[in-house]
């Protein structure tokens, strides 16, 4: 792992920014077993972590050289859990995926459900993860016009990610299935069903 | 029990407190006050904690009926206020007062004359159900307390510290108007752009559009910023204050609903108390930026 980029984000906050996914789940796998004092809260980002502080506690040169001195975890031994998610691939944009990548509508779900994939990062609405996963990226384009309309548990591509639309949204992602199990219930504990550093395992199921 | 009966709604009328920390890293944000400064020192006025939930009005137009007796007070955005007794006499409290209540009284706030948001606090709080631990609203997220409606019952909690110690504040000096100068830290994307544009943020003159809500405060100015660096930026954490510059160059100033990540360049953090100040901008005000470096503590 290559040492972190520090870049200032306001009085109560600094940036962390990394080489790569693996090293940021690394990071965040270290800073779940050894907390710094005085952070409230830490975002994960592609490449990054933000970390927010309390400015009467500590400051972001404390922050930034306690997290650089940080032992590096590797995620592994912060795995959790395999979370299955069943999907009924027959998403309105699964023949076009298939033609894009050159593996047809059957090879984008073998493709998809025999990888496990691992939650990066959150953001777009709450409980919208973003998917990555251990095999060479599918790495899909996003659709050329955004849909109005994407429903809850919409199954989507883009770029190297997989997601689940956690509610009713627009979204430019490709859509090639959907599913019933819920993303985001506040009642929940978590909240989220894939916070940052969850695996998940897609299931194809039929309708 | 005592509530504050909602009777009429302008724009838009809010339950916020002071948030919900914990939920970034699954993609929900903090909510909580737009402008902390008005809402606390309201909560303090009527003796309650720090942090307790209020009404964050906007652009005036609320009337809320008192069932019981309430003590409560308006800060913010500075508005005529008519208090209707229950009996039919009429009086004109002042904003930042402490204003007492009987049981079927009938407050009402007028037009704001500056600033867009005000903040109405009730001695105990006002006691709608929490989600996730909070009583904000999110209006990003559509979590959190339902917006206002007349006919809305706002229970009043027991969460007050003793008794009001003041009747009234002075008004804070920005209600006098001007031209607002929003102080903000370099970074953490300045080196995304250009130096004239960067040079521009700090310098030039802004006005607000109309694209105002508690997401963040669209700007526009005469020079689009000019990034110096074209690729994609993966997305990453944005903190409450961000100036973030979309593809068109105008920037986007983050308030308390902001989302948790974004895929622009954030050129600059306001400071916390210029995040306040931009909770008040109204659209067609003109704004400045006074960027500095990022300072260590002390």
């Amino acid at each position: 792992m290559t040492a972190p980029r520090f870049l200032p984000a306001g009085e109560h906050a600094v940036l962390a920014e990394f080489g790569s996914l693996d090293d940021v789940a690394g990071r965040r796998a270290a800073l779940v077993t050894r907390p710094i004092p005085g952070v409230t809260e830490i975002v994960s980002g592609a490449r990054t972590l933000l970390l927010r502080f309390d400015a009467q506690m500590t400051d972001a040169a404390i922050v930034a050289r306690t997290l650089a001195a940080l032992p590096a975890v590797t995620p592994r031994a912060a795995e959790s859990a395999i979370v299955e998610v069943p999907v009924v691939y027959d998403g309105a944009d699964l023949e076009a995926v298939g033609a894009l990548t050159g593996l047809g509508a059957d090879g984008v779900v073998r493709e998809h459900t025999e990888r496990v994939w691992t939650s990066a990062f959150c953001g777009f609405a709450p409980g919208f993860s973003y998917l990555s996963s251990d095999r060479p990226a599918l790495d899909i384009p996003r659709r050329a016009t955004r849909r109005l309309v994407v429903p809850a548990g919409a199954v989507a591509l883009a770029g190297e990610f997989s997601a689940i639309y956690p509610r009713r949204s627009p979204g430019g992602w490709q859509l090639i299935g959907r599913t019933e199990t819920p993303m985001w219930d506040p009642t929940r504990t978590p909240a989220a069903l894939l916070p940052p550093g969850a695996r998940v395992r897609f299931v194809a199921v039929t309708a | 029990m005592t509530a504050l009966v909602v009777e009429g709604v302008g724009w838009q009328a809010l339950v916020e407190d002071t948030g919900r920390l914990g939920f970034a890293d699954m993609g929900l944000g903090s909510a909580g006050f737009a402008d902390r400064g008005s809402a606390e020192l309201a909560n303090r006025l009527v003796a309650n904690p720090p942090g307790t939930a209020v009404i964050e009005v906007l652009f005036g137009g609320l009337a809320v009926r008192a069932e019981g007796a309430a003590t409560v007070a308006v800060t913010g955005a500075l508005c005529p206020l008519l208090l209707r007794r229950a009996g039919g006499a009429i009086r004109r409290p002042a904003m930042y007062e402490v204003v007492a209540l009987s049981d079927g009284d009938r407050l009402e706030l007028g037009s704001p004359t500056a600033g867009l948001r005000s903040y109405l606090a009730v001695r105990g709080g006002v006691a709608v159900e929490a989600v996730l631990g909070s009583r904000s609203r999110d209006t990003l997220a559509e979590l959190g307390p339902e917006p206002l409606v007349p006919g809305s019952v706002l229970p009043v909690g027991a969460n007050a510290r003793g008794w009001p110690v003041v009747d009234a504040v002075p008004w804070p000096a920005w209600t006098a108007g001007g031209d607002t100068v929003l102080d903000a830290v370099l970074g953490p994307r300045d080196d995304w752009f250009e130096p004239a544009s960067l040079a521009w943020l700090g310098s030039g003159a802004f006005e607000v559009s109309s694209e105002a809500d508690r997401v963040g405060v669209r700007l526009v100015s005469e020079r689009p910023l000019v990034r110096r660096l074209t690729h994609e930026l993966p997305s990453e954490g944005a903190e409450l204050g961000s100036i973030q510059v979309p593809p068109d160059g105008h920037p986007i100033l983050f308030l308390a609903d902001h989302p948790v990540t974004g895929g622009y360049p954030i050129a600059a953090v306001l400071t916390m108390t210029a995040v306040d100040r931009a909770a008040q901008l109204v659209p067609g005000q003109t704004v400045r930026f006074r960027l500095g470096p990022a300072r260590a503590r002390g």
